[in-house]
């Protein structure tokens, strides 16, 4: 069993910037910069999977972090 | 996550189109649906427009989300396309320019005004009931090609939310694809904050 953190990670080629996934995030993790993707903090995701649920163009994965 | 005022937006897009329904001359209210957003990406160089305050978008989230009238299946890839996304908009505005053709028409006598809305660019449905007269027959020309489209783009939108995630629209709205496109070209990726 791997023990590394698991975080969101967006696809930003496809990130159509709609911003569900922020409504939804419960730790303020993610965020759409300028209008044009959106961005994870790292250190705030703790990778519970509702923004990639909630991602409409589904380009959000939850991944082990690598390290 | 504390609800804030514009998180009930949803109203207003619902009310929106039941008012069009009693008399179509509401449907120019819809032009704020087509020019904050741009305002907003132009000025702010930001969707807040689609992040924040758009009751579409939020009406979709709720009738597939807490009504559960969505598969909330993944979206075909070719939906998320720049191909797809850039042609639908280009599409949607070929059709918007036709209705203010249309509309020019009426204005200037060559046409008669057609009292229908007409549902997915093909179908005329009659919607007579909800004109009442008092205004320039172009006046209600346009009010009736503008509420078509925002009840054509409500049902394509319905379609796809129910197929895909809720708020499947928001993959091909034309106005999420240009204010990103408004965003993309205003981005600067490293925040060199030149001074402007
Ligand atoms: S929900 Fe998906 S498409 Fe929308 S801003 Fe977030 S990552 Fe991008
Ligand atoms: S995985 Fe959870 S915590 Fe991380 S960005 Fe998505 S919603 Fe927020
Ligand atoms: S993409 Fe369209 S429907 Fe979705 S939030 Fe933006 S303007 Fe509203």
């Amino acid at each position: 069993m791997g023990n590394g953190k698991r975080l969101a990670r967006v696809d930003r080629e496809h990130c159509v910037a709609c911003g569900c996934c922020v409504k939804v995030c419960p730790k303020g993790a993610i965020g759409v910069v300028r209008g044009v993707f959106a961005r994870v903090e790292e250190a705030l995701c703790v990778g519970c999977g509702k923004c990639a649920k909630a991602c409409p163009a589904s380009v959000i994965e939850v991944e082990v972090a690598k390290q | 996550m504390k609800k804030r005022w514009y998180d009930y937006l949803w109203i207003a897009s619902a009310l929106y189109l039941i008012l069009g329904f009693f008399n179509i001359l509401f449907a120019w209210l819809g032009l704020l649906c087509f020019f904050l957003p741009l305002i907003i990406s132009i000025t702010t160089g930001s969707k807040a427009y689609c992040n924040r305050y758009c009751g579409r978008g939020q009406l979709f989230a709720l009738l597939g989300g807490r009504f559960g009238l969505s598969r909330q299946h993944d979206i075909p890839r070719w939906m998320k396309s720049k191909w797809f996304r850039c042609g639908f908009l280009l599409f949607f505005l070929v059709m918007f320019g036709q209705m203010l053709v249309n509309t020019a028409l009426v204005f200037s006598g060559a046409r008669d005004l057609g009292q229908a809305v007409t549902l997915l660019w093909t179908f005329k449905l009659p919607w007579h009931w909800a004109y009442h007269g008092g205004v320039s027959p172009w006046i209600a020309q346009f009010a009736f090609g503008f509420y078509s489209v925002m009840l054509t783009s409500t049902v394509l939108g319905l379609v796809t939310m129910a197929l895909f995630k809720p708020r499947s629209w928001c993959v091909y709205c034309p106005m999420g694809t240009m204010t990103q496109l408004i965003c993309r070209a205003e981005y600067r990726p490293e925040r060199k904050k030149t001074a402007c």
